[in-house]
């Protein structure tokens, strides 16, 4: 994905976090355009373990690019029901495809209603050119 | 004031007027009076420099050392011959002088060494990825627990007695700081016993410890004692001599995960205990978790062959409080001297090497155990150190035969309680069946002279239960 993009149907962290909300308690996290164009080309992924618990702002997985190793930030509370094994495999994803074939956790929300703390998309842009 | 600083009293003066204050003794007023001595210190003299080199020439005339002993000492540590080659490029200025590169890609005959040396010590490890060398043997082995912990979030070690009591030592300093417990396995005949590491080995070991051959010189069987870590899914890093892996089966191919150890005896000398370097080579898998630095080879815009550091996210320049590993101290010099002496004796060279130091120190073995008051102390098999028990204090043996020039071997006691009357004995190339002779002669006579003063010594050995002494294997 070589243009800046951030889809109006997600939520924004201010560590460069999106969250998709499905349902009523579940969410899917991922990395924004932003913060993938900063890492550079993304060669390994370091997921939790199903079954693990993460905390809202704090560390989750890490990122590896060429450039760095990154801790990613949960911009939400709960428990990893899913991780995107593929990956593994192909870590670049990440770069490609941040919101789609790039997500990294699927998550049982613990308390949907953090949801209010975070950023739409407009708000996010906001930020982003005031950084 | 300062003898070795040229503050002259007029500088001191001038300093003290800047400050404000009137004497040196007013700057001090912040320390309490009973914290200060009040005197000079209690030093000598000073002395001229011609008297400080007689001074120093004389204690340093007081050491002994390899090349004027005969030396059987091993115990981790060998006395191999160096060729002069090693000599030659290690003092290259471009390898002697440089300070670690902050700019790596600059020094592209420093990475291609690297890269060299890491392709040799893959390929007699049989692991697909090799460091660029570490501080020393015993912390790489502490570094493996910190990879083992990493790689299997678990925090239980189970170490065999065999593994060298200096990195036994260094992973039970570093398990404070890991939180991490360490469980020890007796060894059995000289191996360690593998039916108490099979009932030490659980569900919460991230790690089994193992050295081949072991301390006693003792060649483990790393397969069938590894099973059980596989069992329990946690990793088995493997110490290994580098130099006997001319005639014995590499760790990769025994199930080891990681397989490690102390690199002097390749193309470095005893100098005095180092300094030296680590060799750390792994599974692919664990390639983000290892210690230290990795050359990688790549091409350039052009498509012309060139080095990289490679993987350095792992790197504490980096990731800081996430690194991997936290000493700086590759030993790049050391690896190279390793490295040179790998490429001087070839492929068959090295094997023939093997084969030579198992027959010499098989005959040394057998011409020992021939002799009254000394016995094996275990029947594993060895490639070119063993040890055996004598009939009299190892101490007092130990100094007749200096007497006589021979340093007869490392006393086991220092280390292991349970062998006290143990005498460790290293054979290498530059042991010359002559020397063997003579040791066993020394040994004997010392022996027989040190029995009839301690009759009791050991006596609850009683003569039927004297092993055999093994016998002449060749191998490869």
């Amino acid at each position: 994905m070589a243009e800046a993009n951030y889809p109006d149907d997600l939520l924004y962290h201010d560590q460069h976090d999106w969250a998709r909300l499905e349902g009523d308690d579940h969410a899917v996290f991922g990395i924004t355009w932003y913060a993938q164009d900063s890492l550079g080309e993304v060669v390994f992924y370091d997921p939790p373990e199903v079954g693990a618990t993460v905390d809202k702002d704090s560390s989750y997985a890490e990122v590896e690019s060429v450039k760095a190793v990154s801790d990613v930030i949960a911009p939400m509370s709960g428990e990893v029901i899913e991780v995107n094994d593929a990956l593994t495999d192909t870590p670049e994803k990440i770069n490609e495809d941040p919101y789609g074939g790039g997500w990294l956790i699927k998550v049982k929300l613990a308390q949907p209603s953090e949801a209010e703390a975070l950023h739409d998309a407009a708000e996010y842009r906001k930020l982003l050119e005031n950084d | 004031m300062s003898r070795y600083t040229s503050a002259t009293p007029a500088d001191r003066a001038e300093m003290l007027a800047t400050i404000g204050v009137d004497s040196v003794a007013d700057l001090f007023e912040q320390v309490p009076e009973p914290l200060r001595l009040n005197r000079p210190l209690a030093l000598e003299q000073g002395l001229g420099e011609a008297e400080v080199y007689e001074r120093l020439a004389a204690l340093a005339e007081r050491n002994s050392d390899a090349e004027e002993q005969v030396c059987f000492l091993g115990a981790g540590m060998y006395d191999h011959y160096v060729p002069a080659i090693v000599d030659a490029i290690t003092q290259r200025s471009e390898f002697l002088t440089p300070y670690t590169p902050y700019q790596p890609e600059i020094s592209q005959g420093g990475l291609q060494a690297m890269f060299e040396f890491q392709t040799m010590m893959s390929e007699l490890t049989a692991l697909p990825v090799s460091t660029a060398g570490l501080y020393e043997g015993p912390s790489s082995v502490a570094s493996a627990g910190y990879l083992a912990i990493g790689a299997t979030g678990r925090r239980r070690f189970v170490v065999s007695r065999g593994l060298h009591p200096h990195s036994r030592e260094t992973l039970t300093t570093y398990s404070q700081g890991y939180d991490a417990e360490i469980a020890e396995v007796g060894l059995e005949d000289g191996a360690t016993d593998a039916t108490a590491l099979a009932a030490a080995v659980d569900d919460d070991t991230a790690a089994v410890f193992l050295q081949s051959p072991n301390f006693l010189g003792a060649v483990e069987d790393v397969e069938a004692l590894g099973a059980a870590a596989k069992e329990h899914g946690a990793l088995l890093i493997v110490a290994v001599d580098a130099m006997t892996l001319g005639v014995l089966r590499p760790p990769g191919e025994c199930g080891a995960d990681v397989a490690l150890g102390e690199g002097q005896p390749l193309g470095n000398r005893l100098d005095f205990g180092g300094p030296s370097f680590g060799f750390f080579c792994g599974t692919e898998e664990l390639m983000r978790k290892m210690p230290g630095r990795i050359a990688g080879e790549t091409d350039d815009v052009d498509g012309r062959r060139g080095f990289v550091l490679a993987l350095q996210t792992r790197e504490q320049h980096i990731r800081r409080e996430k690194a991997t590993h936290n000493i700086c101290t590759a030993q790049a010099l050391n690896a190279l001297a390793a490295t040179v002496h790998l490429a001087w004796l070839g492929r068959e060279g090295f094997r023939e090497l093997g084969e030579l130091l198992v027959r010499r120190t098989a005959y040394a073995r057998e011409r020992l155990a021939a002799l009254d008051g000394i016995e094996p102390l275990h029947g594993a098999p060895v490639v070119r150190e063993f040890a055996v028990r004598l009939d009299a204090p190892v101490d007092r043996v130990l100094e007749r035969c200096a007497e006589r020039g021979i340093a007869a071997g490392y006393p086991l006691g220092r280390d292991y309680s349970e062998y006290e009357d143990g005498l460790l004995i290293a054979i290498t190339e530059r042991r010359s069946r002559e020397q063997v002779d003579a040791l066993a002669e020394a040994l004997g006579a010392a022996v027989a002279a040190e029995c009839g003063d301690f009759p009791i010594h050991n006596s609850g050995k009683s003569p039927q239960t004297k092993p055999q002494p093994p016998q002449t294997q060749e191998i490869g």
